[in-house]
């Protein structure tokens, strides 16, 4: 609260300084960054003795080691001789990993529930709300735990199938799918996919230009859908069909250890990854559907009746004119949400599921140590953070009404 | 109207002299079928919704029914009653309950939690009912006595202190007249400051050294022997330690966010970097790695000689990340003050901490009880993260209680979650419709 000084002047010869804000204001910053000094100092110093005192050691260096643990989930090459360093990193590509997937899972889940919230159709808002008030209520933790310790424990063991659809098994060792596997010569086609749909993003603005200026419409959806499937068969069946399905393959003959999946056969999602992902999606859900719900009940029932008037029906009103401008509300609220999911993946280390924290706690316990990895723990979480909030402030700018 | 008996058949053809009464709407758009019509099939789309959810009723409802009642084990003494089981071990609940809530706290000591609980419960009701008295009694109350009380109830008192600075022998005599001198150099210097800005000195002066002389007599007591056993905090566990965590947390947080609140708004530059940085820094990262910190990191922290034990540096870590989250919380309050309440307060002539307490903070903090909830809410399902640092909160003594032989059987684990799921979700349920509640109360349609 900014105070001007509006006293006539003589009334300053008469004040003593002691009472200006000015100086007062100084003085007592001053005095905190004293204080604040004195206290960080304290911190280090202590820091300092107690290292010494229980030979503990410190710097950088231990990150060239060699780890000597294994990873059971690992996007980048990686084994025991690796060192600190690459362990840690391929945590942090597993934390994204889950952030990433559960946020799109959330998302999804989440504008859903939050809808169905709203519908009219009696039973399924009373689902909805009934999801929403057990879910959100129960602590993430327990979830978690449910998942891994009750759910995914209560499937067929490791030698059984488990088959939930012919192709997909569930069993203890984890989820196991059809996998395609990318031969040599394989990369046309992975470019011809990757053109069609960036076709299809530049034939949509076309389209959307057009329409706004001439009210003529293009078949959009068919083009693209057309376009992504037609140009990548093509080119596949030109270099001579080099991408093939990995089928899990399963063995029930033959020497007892060796019956089960064969290792390397179709794609697997281990257990610790899907409880942690079905967790993580399904409760932060519960927070973006009331966050949605919100966020449509802030858009004024006059654009529904007017979107009605001009003979839109319900599904377009929702997609075209409620959607459009609740996103304005939904957006702010539902950036912490993405950065609570990403903060939150780190429970994975209740269930050993790979990410950084877990790594981080292995190395931590086998090298002592504490500081330097907490620090990267700290630091890595505060940029995806300070990142994830930047990018969502220019996109909620981006997104905001344009007022005179 | 003139009634003429003489041409009656024509005029009652004419006019009719009472109304004809409503006919009956159809059957199909009134009672239950109606409601039916309208709401659940309206239209096609409607009708497949309706009956998908159904489906999915049927799919969650019936299964637990039959876990929770029809297929449980209700009577038993150890795992054979439920290693068949296909439903609840309840007999294993009925075992365990009493250390699911007070974990390994000894079981004829376990009065002082009770009463703790009792003592937490009379002086919370009023502060929640908006209706009732004493406010302010019961404030003072829940700040000053039921600390103390709830510390040498649950510890068992009798501290003893050896003071810190001085260079004479450890015992209370030095903590003692440490503390007098430290009161005595506080008290002066704000006594000689407030002078010197031509304040009233004498009264800030007495007012500060009642506060000393309240701190004095809380030390006192804590200090007095009553014969209570000593109970060391490793044996506090399940819900009690649950409940310790989340009131403590949120209790220290408080004044840590108020501070950091104001100081996010004041237009001192330093301060506000400051907050914002101590605000950011903790929103910005996990509970799970405040946890480590605190209790990897705290001890090397610390002075030689000076060790905490695991649940208070637990405490500190909760304390300092929700401090974060409630000085945001605070801030939304701050914000929705209207900027006339500030110029009228500064054009009384108030000072700073005069136009806070006063006027400011007592409407901004009313305005944020449902944000406040909210955050103890927030707060109370984090605190089964304890577990992972070794402490035994309600969750973590419910996962230690799977490795009793005794009771291991297939449906164990499951029984026991959904004994924590039913706990937690009673207490954080009841928690946001209170928050509900005072939402709507607060929500005067004032709001600008």
């Amino acid at each position: 609260m900014a105070v001007e000084d509006a006293r006539p002047e003589r009334a300053t010869d008469r004040a003593s300084w002691i009472n200006d804000p000015k100086v007062r204001g100084a003085f007592y910053q001053i005095l905190l960054v004293l204080a604040l000094a004195w206290l960080i100092w304290e911190i280090i110093d202590n820091t300092r003795t107690n290292l010494e005192q229980r030979n503990m050691a410190t710097g950088w260096g231990f990150l060239d080691e060699t780890a000597g643990f294994g990873i059971i989930l690992n996007l980048i090459q990686y084994s025991e001789i690796s060192n600190y360093g690459r362990a840690l990193f391929v945590g942090f590509l597993n934390t994204l990993l889950v952030a990433g997937i559960g946020v799109f899972l959330a998302t999804v889940i989440g504008f859903i529930v939050g809808i169905a919230r709203l519908s009219k159709n009696w039973v399924i808002s009373r689902i909805a709300y009934v999801y929403i008030e057990v879910l959100r209520n129960i602590p993430l933790l327990l979830q978690i735990f449910f998942w891994y310790f009750a759910v995914l424990r209560a499937v067929p063991g490791k030698r059984e199938m488990g088959t939930i659809v012919p192709g997909v098994h569930l069993n203890i060792a984890g989820l196991r799918a059809p996998a395609p596997v990318f031969e040599e010569g394989s990369t046309p086609t992975v470019i011809a996919l990757i053109l069609a749909i960036v076709i299809s993003f530049v034939i949509k603005g076309w389209s959307a230009k057009r329409q706004a200026a001439t009210g003529q419409r293009f078949p959009v959806l068919w083009t693209a859908i057309g376009l992504i499937v037609v140009l990548p068969l093509i080119v596949f069946l030109a270099t001579g069909m080099p991408i093939s399905i990995s089928y899990p393959e399963f063995r029930d003959t033959g020497p007892m250890l060796m019956r089960g999946f064969q290792e390397g056969t179709g794609f697997v999602l281990i257990p610790e990854f899907l409880s942690l992902l079905l967790a993580l999606s399904l409760y932060t859900a519960t927070f973006i559907a009331e966050i949605v719900r919100a966020g449509i009940l802030a858009v004024s029932h006059g654009q529904t009746e007017a979107s009605y008037a001009l003979g839109l029906r319900p599904g377009s009103t929702l997609r075209l004119v409620i959607i459009p401008q609740a996103m304005r509300v939904i957006i702010p609220p539902l950036t912490s949400q993405y950065l609570n999911l990403t903060k939150n993946s780190s429970l994975a280390v209740a269930i050993a599921y790979p990410d950084l924290v877990s790594v981080g706690g292995t190395v931590l316990n086998q090298t002592g140590q504490a500081i330097e990895i907490i620090a990267i723990w700290m630091l890595v979480y505060l940029s995806i953070s300070l990142l994830t909030s930047a990018f969502m402030n220019w996109y909620n700018k981006r997104m905001a009404l344009v007022e005179r | 109207m003139t009634m003429t008996h003489a041409d009656e058949s024509t005029s009652e053809a004419y006019v009719r002299d009472r109304m004809v009464e409503d006919a009956a709407p159809p059957s199909s758009s009134v009672g239950a079928i109606g409601w039916m019509r309208a709401n659940l099939f309206s239209s096609i789309p409607n009708t497949i919704l309706t009956l998908l959810g159904i489906y999915i009723v049927y799919l969650v409802v019936p299964p637990l029914i039959e876990f929770t009642l029809v297929n449980a084990v209700w009577e038993g003494e150890d795992r054979t009653a439920c290693a068949q089981a296909h439903g609840a071990c309840w007999p294993y609940v009925e075992a365990y309950f009493w250390t699911f809530i007070y974990g390994r706290y000894p079981d004829p000591e376990r009065w002082r939690v009770n009463l703790t609980f009792f003592l937490f419960a009379i002086g919370l009701v009023p502060l929640l009912v908006p209706q009732m008295p004493f406010k302010r009694e019961g404030l003072i109350y829940m700040l000053a006595f039921f600390p103390v009380a709830a510390l040498i109830l649950l510890t068992g008192g009798d501290f003893t202190y050896a003071g810190f600075f001085l260079p004479m022998p450890e015992g209370e005599l030095r903590f003692w007249i440490e503390f007098l001198l430290v009161a005595a150099a506080v008290t002066g210097g704000i006594y000689l400051l407030t002078r010197e800005a031509g304040g009233n000195a004498k009264g800030t002066a007495l007012s500060i050294l009642a506060g000393f002389g309240v701190l004095a007599a809380l030390f006192f007591v804590a200090s007095i022997d009553f014969g209570l056993v000593e109970v060391e905090t490793p044996l506090w566990g399940g819900l009690l330690v649950t409940l310790v965590i989340a009131v403590t947390g949120i209790a220290a947080s408080l004044p840590i966010g108020i501070a950091l609140a104001l100081g996010r708004r004041s237009n001192l530059p330093i301060v506000r970097l400051i907050s914002v940085i101590f605000i950011e820094f903790w929103r910005g990262v996990p509970l799970i790695t405040v946890l480590f910190m605190s209790s990897v990191m705290l001890p090397l922290f610390l002075p030689e000689g000076i060790t905490f034990d695991k649940l208070l540096r637990a405490l500190i870590g909760v304390a300092l990340f929700a401090s974060a989250y409630m000085a945001e919380v605070v801030r939304g309050g701050l914000q929705a003050i209207g900027k006339g309440q500030y110029e009228g307060a500064m054009a009384l002539g108030l000072r700073y901490w005069q136009m806070m307490s006063k006027i400011i903070l007592p409407q901004a903090l009313t305005l944020v009880i449902p944000g406040i909830v909210n955050t103890f809410i927030g707060l109370f399902k984090d605190t089964t993260l304890v577990l992972i640092i070794g402490l035994f909160d309600l969750l973590g003594i419910i996962q230690s209680s799977y490795t009793d032989p005794n009771w291991a059987s297939p449906t164990q684990s499951h029984t026991g979650y959904l004994v924590a799921a039913l706990i937690f979700w009673v207490f954080c349920f009841s928690m946001s419709r209170y928050s509900i509640y005072m939402e709507r109360r607060l929500d005067t349609g004032h709001k600008r």
